[in-house]
């Protein structure tokens, strides 16, 4: 490259400007903020330092630790049964030969849908009185009283998990797939001939060969895991009685309803690193996954 | 994939049904909103239910738009202005920066080039939620809340990351010997990139940029804190007037929600081959 040294850091200047004006001068605000009692009713509390009262009083606080807990058991679950259905769904597309790409096309519908929309649809689906749901068990002669599905506690879990599961399992197919379009052929042959059975190909060339895909999938997912506080919000918004809140609706009502933003941030800041954890996990992952398959740049 | 195993008819039987299945999971929900859209609202409350549509109707939408008499309308056409105006603005924008420094990472080693990467890739991780606290502070203190500009700054931050990785990836697919052949005839390297790499990359940008109008038009949980009138409101917020405290108006939001699902939709089948390139090359080869 016969350029001056400067060209690159050019291009990037404006990309750069962006991202620190509008993220992270905002997190140096919130990483200030949580350490002091700010209310929005009282904008003077702005400057009020208080040290780490609002973190200890977090690590105290059991609404809180029910949220987190209840936000990685959710993406604990989403991700793992996202992955497997994704993976079978992509396995059994990929045994169809005839209309495979209209099939795939299919598979992207829920991915054009945003998470509100996600949200309203299994909210109006999982009506107890007039959703989709309880109709068809009604009249199929199933149920004799309506199902609260989103009025129980367990049930509303239930429902959200599915809502969460409809909404991206897709992304997993469709990376899959592409990922058993690209499967080599020889190596599968070349096993078959040495007597493996179907289970062992799999288990040890196919799986292994899909594994770089599954961490993009995975990476890509954990880069917005907190677009399901859309779908909550407007599903149930963290209730009934707190059952189903997570860690983002939790930290948007204390923030906004009860005007604490000093200790919304500081929630902000635990669910900004949890967002991170999840990511530089895959991320990782998917590189040393690359290098095993002799395929890193 | 050729046929190494020879399946049993029953097995191609089960096969077929269980994609069978999963389709009509996938699409039956949102075809049952589409439906709703369409039906008065007496249908979808009554019991016992009613599965065929009996009287197909647009007045859900004509109520949308304030074109019916028994109800006042809702200020949707102003939402989908807004929407229209914020995404489109924020997407072109978010790809002539972004294609700038992908194209610098593609194509330039420079010192901290990979820690640099890393952090605008992080930058994408914090959740919108979470931003949208201090944004909200911020916005508040400036005169942002409540105006386009506000929602087009904050969506041009979301999508800048997302299109530097992937115009990062169309640009390394492109041989470098071709502008530098291009250099060699007497092309500047501006001139190179705009009369070689530039058409070639044409494609993947539009992907790129199709992705980012999506995020944008798409996107709620920063919507929501930061727009407050008419002035920005998009449409994703506006789905949320539907709801009172106690009712729903099923069929007014479904028609929304058709409204909001169409440019999704018609966008998505254009770029769908793309997409799925774009998401992939980026981690593998």
């Amino acid at each position: 490259m016969r350029s001056p040294a400067a060209t690159p850091y050019l291009l990037l200047l404006p990309a750069a400007l962006v991202i620190l004006s509008v993220v992270l001068l905002p997190l140096l605000v919130s990483f200030w903020t949580s350490f002091t009692n700010y209310n929005l009713t009282r904008p003077a509390t702005l400057f009020n330092f208080i040290g780490l009262r609002n973190y200890q009083r977090l690590m105290g606080n059991s609404d809180f630790w029910w949220a987190f807990g209840r936000t990685i058991i959710f993406i604990t679950i989403a991700l793992n049964l996202e992955m497997l259905l994704g993976l079978g769904l992509a396995l059994l597309v990929n045994k169809i030969t005839w209309g495979q790409r209209t099939l795939r096309t299919i598979m992207m519908f829920p991915m054009m849908f945003s998470p509100i929309l996600v949200g309203f649809q299994f909210k109006y689906l999982f009506n107890d009185s007039i959703g989709l749901v309880n109709n068809a068990l009604f009249d199929l002669g199933l149920i004799k009283q309506p199902i609260a599905w989103l009025v129980d506690g367990n049930l509303a879990n239930f429902s959200i998990i599915f809502a969460e599961i409809w909404m991206s399992t897709s992304i997993f197919a469709i990376l899959l797939l592409a990922g058993l379009m690209a499967l080599p052929k020889e190596p599968i042959e070349a096993a078959r001939v040495d007597g493996c059975n179907p289970w062992q190909v799999f288990r040890h060339i196919t799986l292994p060969f899909l594994m770089p895909f599954v961490y993009i999938a995975m990476t890509i997912r954990s880069l917005d895991v907190a677009r399901a506080y859309d779908m909550v919000r407007i599903m149930t918004n963290g209730g009934p009685a707190g059952r189903t809140e997570l860690i983002w609706t939790l930290m948007t009502r204390t923030g906004y309803q009860n005007s604490q933003m000093g200790m919304a941030n500081a929630m902000g800041y635990v669910s900004i690193i949890l967002s991170i954890v999840f990511t530089f996990y895959f991320y990782r992952k998917l590189v040393s996954a690359r290098t095993f398959m002799g395929g890193a740049q | 994939m050729s046929r190494l195993t020879i399946e049993k008819p029953w097995q191609r039987w089960l096969i077929r049904f269980g994609v069978f299945v999963a389709m009509a999971i996938l699409t039956i929900p949102g075809l049952w909103v589409v439906v709703t859209a369409f039906r008065p609202n007496i249908e979808v409350l009554a019991r016992p239910a009613v599965w065929i549509p009996q009287n197909p109707t647009l007045d859900n939408f004509a109520r949308l738009f304030g074109l019916s008499s028994e109800q006042q309308g809702l200020p949707v056409a102003q939402y989908f202005i807004n929407s229209l105006v914020i995404s489109v603005t924020s997407t072109l924008v978010a790809v002539a920066i972004g294609m700038a420094g992908g194209y610098a990472f593609a194509r330039f080693r420079f010192p901290g080039k990979g820690g640099l990467f890393l952090a605008f890739m992080l930058s994408r991780t914090v959740p919108g939620v979470a931003l949208s606290l201090p944004l909200f502070i911020i916005w508040a203190r400036i005169g942002l809340i409540d105006t386009s500009m506000g929602l087009i700054l904050v969506y041009l931050a979301v999508n800048v990351p997302f299109t530097i990785w992937l115009t990062d990836g169309f640009f390394r697919q492109i041989p470098v010997d071709l502008s530098e052949a291009a250099q060699i005839d007497g092309c500047t390297r501006w001139q190179a990139f705009w009369k070689v790499e530039f058409p070639l990359a044409r494609s993947g940008l539009a992907s790129a940029a199709i992705f980012a109008f999506l995020t944008s038009w798409n996107e709620y949980a920063l919507a929501s804190q930061l727009t407050r009138t008419t002035a920005s409101k998009t449409m994703p917020v506006g789905l949320m007037d539907f709801t009172a405290q106690f009712t729903v108006d099923w069929t007014g939001m479904s028609a929304m929600a058709v409204l909001i699902i169409i440019p999704a939709l018609v966008l998505t089948f254009v770029v769908q081959k793309h997409l799925i390139a774009g998401l992939t090359f980026g981690g593998v080869k």
